[in-house]
């Protein structure tokens, strides 16, 4: 009985986490391109892509 | 290097030798065409040639195009950062490596400070400092790497932003997390049996801290469809799902509060969970459908150029033109609105409006319909209605009946439930009074067996049976080239009994094609030259039947009259100075010198596949006949060539319209396929719609249907799909009520743990899904 005490709220925490992880990944866009995602893991790249690019290294580029 | 590393390497270099080495057409040289070479180069400058090695698009998807590249500059916004931001419609974008190369590509100019790539939407956006006109270099590089960029329009935006689909999956995210807790708990009462009163007690009520949120929120879609409905007087599937998940519900908490056996919360969040699944399983198999059919309307809602006082011109939408604004239409190009000819013998294809295959030179001062294409050199034209009240709003309007018509279509997944509802309640209710009246129990006690029929009758199995079947059946339709758009469309078009047909562009190849005769490969070969200068479809032809022939540098296009180059001249009769012909309505003339006339003749010859199709439709049980615009010489030579035997010439919109009505006042449910303006009241009017990729936009949004593929065959192709999964979904329905009829006496009996009533729904949800997989499968 104590053991469930524990251990039953851990459970349900651990499960709460990985709702929010879920409800903050759609809210992020991340399930709105699965195709897109599925392949982009292929490409390994320098330079990050599509993220925004840090303005000192493209003045350094110009 | 390894034998098989060996095998490979040569295998490549002979693929090479015959396939383009951009878009992988088959080809006699490294490429297929000059825009394909300067993409090669211009990636290959870029350093961005470990693309090859990754694209897996299709073939011939990456061929640029020879179309201007549409402005972008309007439609860029400002940033928050102070630069621009713009969202583009990428057709083109077919695999992960186009998304890699576009983004490189993007990202190596320096002003670009954002450039991210959807391959599901094929959406691009990006963002850069700046200039606002930089938006329209962006569109040019990325028309030479083979993408056509065109802004990301209204639909396709509704498309893209699926708020339903967005909600559908948080519920299921809920309702899976709530399902899989309360199970963990429920699992412990199931099998703990030494367990104390006070222990189960406590999982009694987690059980229930657990399931009432999620089924309040996760249930939701659902609720909300089901009180739709009851208002309407109806009663759907959504009302006996939001019955059988509430009262079990309600009946868990009373058993919570009297500390009974067992808790049937599981049950209800398992089959909410059960449920989002198939619904957005469902969902996204349409949504795709529906992103693709909006890709081909933002391909082809361009804006157009109106002509300011000056002299100058500017891009302005379609729908802010106004009565007396010249418009500057190049070749090509389609005219959104109703206007008249400012340029004398402008040359205008009007088969979109009339079903005419010849193109029409209009005079001065002639009335150009909305929706004829400029066939020859730029034309000056003044608009005469603004686009809501022209010709196209008016066929528009007479849409509006029957599309009216057809939403109120009830699918068979309604139909069974209007009998499935008031059944399972009755069966309810009896459970119920028979336990008080000659049981002997309490409302309580009597209260398990009523909610236990309620929940293993639950429409687990039939409100799955559905749209599983509808889910595989429209996305095998959408890998062969096929797009469902409207969610009802495959059950309407599995009881159609009755095909009517455009001829062009559906029974016909809808170009005209070089006939044999009267002319030598010498002159065909110095026709071409000349031909290839024009737009003209006729000269097209004609430049098409002779590919190798270099275009003639020097030719000079005369409008609505043909082409000159030194002393070669390519047009009509009167052009190039020889007798006319009896019937030159498809002819073009070439003379050179002093040489005799040559006269190409053409036809639009019909499709290949048309006469098997026609008769896989009459085996399939549905009558064939052709409504056409078209002349009646052609349309009876097209009806003979297909085999079909009845067939109506030079039909009006109205007539074909009206021809369709006939057929429904007959009981019949008519099929109608048709690609042009003057086909969308049919379409509308029709039991089901069904257009061609390449048709115009009011035929597209009208059609249930769109054919990614030419010709008829993948109409017979869709029918047989659409039958099989009717079919498939009448069996699952059917099972599903079998295997209810026979566990209702065991509910009623009140032997049912929740147990036994999970085992049960998941073994018919299994057994229904499992059925639904074979609809995908080629007919």
């Amino acid at each position: 009985m104590n053991a469930l005490l524990l251990l039953v709220p851990l459970a349900l925490l651990l499960g709460l986490l990985g709702l929010a992880g879920f409800l903050w990944a759609l809210k992020t866009r991340q399930y709105d391109d699965l195709d897109g995602a599925a392949s982009r893991i292929l490409f390994d790249d320098d330079q990050p892509r599509g993220a925004d690019r840090p303005r000192d290294a493209k003045e350094r580029r110009g | 290097m390894t034998a098989l590393g060996r095998i490979t390497a040569t295998e490549s270099q002979a693929s090479a030798r015959t396939c383009c080495l951009h878009c992988g057409t088959p080809t006699v040289e490294r490429f297929c065409c000059a825009g394909c070479a300067t993409a090669h180069a211009l990636i290959q400058g870029m350093g961005l040639d470990a693309f090859y090695r990754r694209a897996s698009g299709p073939v011939g998807a990456l061929k640029p195009d020879t179309l201007p590249p549409v402005p972008l500059a309007p439609h860029a916004q400002p940033a928050r950062d102070g630069g621009w931001q713009l969202d583009i419609m990428l057709a083109g974008l077919s695999c992960g490596a186009c998304v890699w190369l576009v983004e490189q590509a993007l990202m190596a100019e320096p002003d670009v400070t954002h450039a991210r790539a959807a391959l599901t939407t094929r959406r691009l956006s990006l963002r850069w400092t700046g200039e606002r006109t930089r938006a329209d270099d962006f569109a040019v590089s990325l028309a030479r790497l083979g993408f056509r960029a065109v802004p990301f329009s209204q639909p396709c935006l509704d498309a893209a932003d699926d708020a339903e689909t967005k909600s559908l999956t948080r519920a299921l995210g809920i309702a899976t997390f709530g399902a899989m807790n309360v199970m963990l708990v429920s699992m412990a009462v199931w099998f703990g049996t030494d367990m104390g009163e006070a222990t189960r007690a406590l999982m009694h009520w987690l059980a229930a801290l657990i399931a009432l949120p999620t089924i309040l929120v996760a249930g939701r879609p659902f609720f909300r469809a089901a009180f739709g409905a009851l208002l309407a007087r109806r009663a759907n599937m959504d009302v006996a799902i939001s019955i059988a998940v509430l009262a079990t519900a309600a009946m868990s908490l009373s058993e919570a509060l009297r500390n009974g056996p067992y808790t049937w919360f599981d049950g209800a969040t398992a089959l909410l969970a059960l449920l989002l699944a198939g619904r957005v399983l469902d969902r996204a198999a349409r949504a795709r459908a529906g992103r693709a059919v909006a890709e081909l309307l933002a391909l082809q809602r361009a804006s157009v150029r109106r002509m300011l006082s000056d002299g100058i011109t500017e891009e302005v939408p379609a729908d802010q033109l106004e009565v007396g604004d010249r418009l500057l239409l190049a070749a090509g190009e389609a005219l959104p609105v109703d206007a008249v000819a400012e340029t004398g013998d402008a040359l205008f294809d009007l088969a979109a409006v009339t079903g005419e295959s010849v193109p029409r030179t209009l005079l001065r001062g002639a009335g150009v319909p909305a929706g004829a294409v400029n066939m020859g050199a730029a034309a000056v034209v003044r608009v005469t209605h603004p686009a809501d009240q022209g010709s196209l709003a008016a066929k528009a309007r007479m849409l509006d009946a029957g599309l009216q018509a057809r939403s109120r279509f009830t699918g068979i997944a309604d139909k069974a439930a209007r009998i499935y509802v008031p059944a399972v309640l009755l069966a309810a209710l009896a459970a119920f009074v028979g336990w008080m009246m000659l049981g002997g129990a309490g409302w309580r006690e009597a209260l398990v067996p009523t909610v236990s029929v309620l929940i293993i009758t639950c429409p687990c199995g039939l409100a799955i049976a559905v749209p599983a079947v509808q889910a595989v059946a429209v996305g095998g339709l959408f890998r062969r080239g096929i797009l469902v758009a409207s969610p009802t469309a495959l059950e309407r078009l599995a009881t159609a009994d009755h095909a009517v047909l455009d001829k062009t562009g559906t029974l016909t190849e809808g170009r005209p094609v070089l006939l044999p005769g009267g002319w030598s490969e010498d002159a065909l070969r110095r026709g071409a030259r000349l031909a290839q200068a024009s737009r003209h479809p006729l000269a097209q032809a004609l430049a098409h039947a002779c590919p190798g022939a270099p275009a003639a540098t020097d030719a000079i296009e005369e409008p609505g009259q043909g082409i000159r180059a030194g002393k070669a001249r390519l047009g009509s009769a009167a052009f190039v100075g020889a007798v006319p012909h009896a019937d030159d309505g498809m002819a073009i003339w070439f003379h050179d010198g002093d040489e005799a006339p040559v006269r190409f003749a053409f036809a639009d010859p019909p499709r290949e596949d048309s006469p098997q199709s026609a008769a896989r439709l009459r085996a399939l049980g549905l009558g064939v006949e052709i409504a056409s615009g078209d002349r009646p010489a052609a349309v009876k030579q097209a009806a003979r060539e297909a085999g079909i035997a009845h067939w109506l010439a030079e039909a009006t919109p109205a007539d074909k319209a009206a021809r369709i009505s006939a057929l429904v006042a007959m009981g019949r449910r008519p099929v109608m396929v048709g690609d042009g303006i003057n086909d969308a009241p049919a379409l509308a009017a029709a039991h089901v719609g069904a257009s061609p990729a390449s048709g115009t936009d009011l035929a597209r949004i009208t059609a249930d249907i769109v054919l990614r593929r030419d010709g008829i065959a993948a109409l017979v192709e869709a029918i047989a799909v659409a039958r099989r999964a009717q079919h498939l979904a009448r069996q699952n329905i059917g099972f599903s009520l079998a295997y209810n009829l026979l566990a209702v006496p065991l509910a009623i009996a009140g032997v049912v743990t929740p147990l036994i009533a999970a085992i049960v729904m998941a073994t018919s949800s299994l057994a229904v899904t499992l059925n639904a997989l074979r609809a995908g499968r080629p007919a």
